[in-house]
């Protein structure tokens, strides 16, 4: 089981979610986040006292998959997200130790689906 | 570039300004002195006396339509996403601060001045010898500079309700003299001639007592021409783009049926039976038409929606605007139902069906609506209510309906060509669009370097 953490545009959503229902990959937790990474901020002036640099609003998306569900989740979210600018974002897998469905109680990979 | 053309634009109100103050003194006496003189008997006709009673309502009625600008930027705003809401409030309340300059310096004018061609011409540029006394041809019991602040501000909200049309995606500089050229070339003349004395369209005997061509076709018919020609917000099409606070709709819509007791009530330039006639039928038909486009939502979308009862409301007053002064509470009901099914079918059918992006209905609601209370003037009016008025159809005089239908006709043809040529010269002079990169990240931060929401301190 992993988990995959992927930070993307907040307008690349709607496109990265059409991809992952494409791929059979249909649970996701969606977050709103603030970040930077390369791409620096946008300048905001307030009464002429400037803000540089300031973070910049971004998605946070985080989906729980059995392993052969790994790759297509990965090609998935590139696809939707990927535009070739500065600041597409990032993805992240980690290995995920144990998955608990509340409801039932099941667990390990049949909770996961 | 940028800090250049904001430059030039600061000047050339300053230039204007001088202009006018250079102008002044050959022409207009000094304020007080005319004060006086109304006092002094003259030799010629009776002087004017104004009512305290109609100045005082007048003066509160312009203060009512002036709250509708920043009404009609919540109402917008919170339909717009949150990364452009302050785009939106900032294009309405910077119309409030340029128009109400424009006026002054040369847009009144225009749009009421005494020549008879075009436009009023330019004898009462800067507001010489439109003094404190009153002007019988429009208002023979107020001061004429209270007529002329009243107009100021239907001057201002109508550019205003454009906005909705190219929301997201408009350049603010390119906004600010599409907007100025618009108010003097469009606004102005379409205003003499339902207006103004002399204006051709009412010498015809076109009914309009409250802006229904003037204010609400005029602008709506421009926004429509404008959306096309700017194009699709991003993205639009792919997913809906969802209002980002529902509640500033709700205030915004409150906001405006509170000040469209001053548009409508107003008119009537006196505190009499007729201002409470336009007051009476402005309530019942936002109320009808409010409750027939939540019924109309019940029946095809399942559920009574809030966005929909509140431009249900909007769209009543839209067509009671032109009618306020010569309907019935009656006609004002069965006025209110209709205009909500009309538009209901505009926004929901015929828009998805050409596939424009009239960002937050504008056309569908206050060009449809607008001209669908100036036809209904036509078939509804009545002498009984308004015995300077006219019949309609249904009061058995079927030339007004036709004089009506030629009214509009007429607004619609001029505002499109005008505000389509408007529209490309500035597009080649400095791109109205703004790149596709800033329209992602928002108008908020883009054109205006703020965020109207922290999402964490």
């Amino acid at each position: 089981m992993k988990l995959i953490i992927a930070i993307i545009k907040p307008d690349r959503l709607e496109a990265v979610k059409q991809e992952l229902y494409k791929a059979d990959v249909n649970l996701m937790t969606v977050n709103e986040v603030l970040g930077h990474g390369r791409q620096m901020g946008v300048t905001e002036v307030y009464r002429g006292a400037k803000e540089m640099g300031n973070l910049l609003r971004k998605i946070r998306l985080e989906i729980a998959v059995n392993e052969n569900f790994v790759e297509p989740t990965i090609k998935a979210i590139l696809k939707g997200a990927q535009t070739g600018e500065v600041g597409d974002g990032k993805i992240f897998v980690l290995d995920l130790a144990e998955c608990v469905r509340i409801r039932t109680e099941e667990r390990g990979g049949v909770a996961i689906g | 570039m940028k800090r250049f053309t904001a430059l030039l634009l600061v000047l050339l109100f300053l230039g204007l300004v001088g202009v006018v103050y250079g102008e002044d003194p050959k022409t207009a006496p000094p304020q007080a002195g005319a004060a006086t003189q109304t006092v002094v008997p003259p030799a010629t006709p009776a002087p004017l006396k104004v009512d305290p009673g109609d100045t005082a309502w007048v003066l509160i009625s312009t203060a009512l339509v002036m709250l509708m600008t920043p009404g009609l930027a919540f109402f917008y705003g919170g339909m717009v996403g949150r990364k452009n809401v302050l785009g939106v409030l900032m294009q309405c309340f910077t119309l409030l601060c340029i128009i109400s300059i424009q006026w002054v310096l040369f847009g009144y004018s225009l749009a009421f001045g005494p020549g008879k061609g075009f436009w009023g011409g330019f004898d009462w540029i800067g507001l010489t010898g439109v003094g404190l006394e009153p002007y019988k041809d429009y208002a023979a019991t107020i001061p004429h500079q209270a007529f002329m602040i009243y107009q100021a501000m239907f001057a201002v909200i109508t550019p205003a309700l454009i906005i909705g049309a190219f929301a997201e995606r408009m350049k603010f500089s390119a906004f600010v003299f599409i907007m100025i050229l618009w108010a003097t070339f469009v606004y102005d003349p379409v205003c003499h001639w339902v207006w103004g004395v002399g204006g051709w369209l009412k010498e015809m005997g076109a009914l309009d007592f409250a802006g229904g061509t003037v204010v609400h076709i005029n602008a709506g018919i421009a926004a429509l021409m404008m959306a096309i020609v700017i194009g699709k917000r991003k993205g639009i099409g792919h997913k809906a783009i969802l209002p980002h606070n529902l509640p500033f709709t709700v205030l915004g819509t409150a906001l405006l049926w509170f000040g469209w007791f001053g548009f409508n009530g107003g008119s009537a330039l006196a505190a009499n039976g007729l201002a409470v006639n336009a007051f009476v039928v402005t309530n019942t038909a936002a109320a009808a038409a409010g409750l027939t486009w939540g019924l109309l939502d019940w029946m095809f979308n399942e559920k009574p929606t809030m966005l929909g009862t509140v431009t249900g409301a909007v769209a009543g007053l839209v067509a009671i605007t032109p009618a306020a002064g010569f309907v019935s509470a009656l006609s004002a009901i069965i006025i209110g139902i209709t205009v909500s099914i009309i538009c209901f079918a505009a926004v929901a059918w015929i828009k998805p069906k050409f596939g424009y992006d009239d960002a937050l209905d504008v056309f569908g609601v206050h060009c449809v609506g607008g001209i669908w209370g100036a036809l209904a003037t036509g078939l509804f009016a009545s002498k009984a209510i308004n015995p300077d008025g006219a019949n309609g159809l249904f009061f058995g005089n079927p030339k007004q309906f036709l004089i009506q239908l030629v009214a509009v006709g007429v607004t619609v043809v001029y505002s499109v060509v005008v505000s389509f040529i408007i529209f490309k010269v500035v597009d080649l002079v400095m791109k109205v669009r703004v790149p596709e990169k800033d329209e992602t990240l928002g108008l908020d931060l883009t054109q205006h370097h703020e965020n109207a929401y922290t999402v964490m301190e």
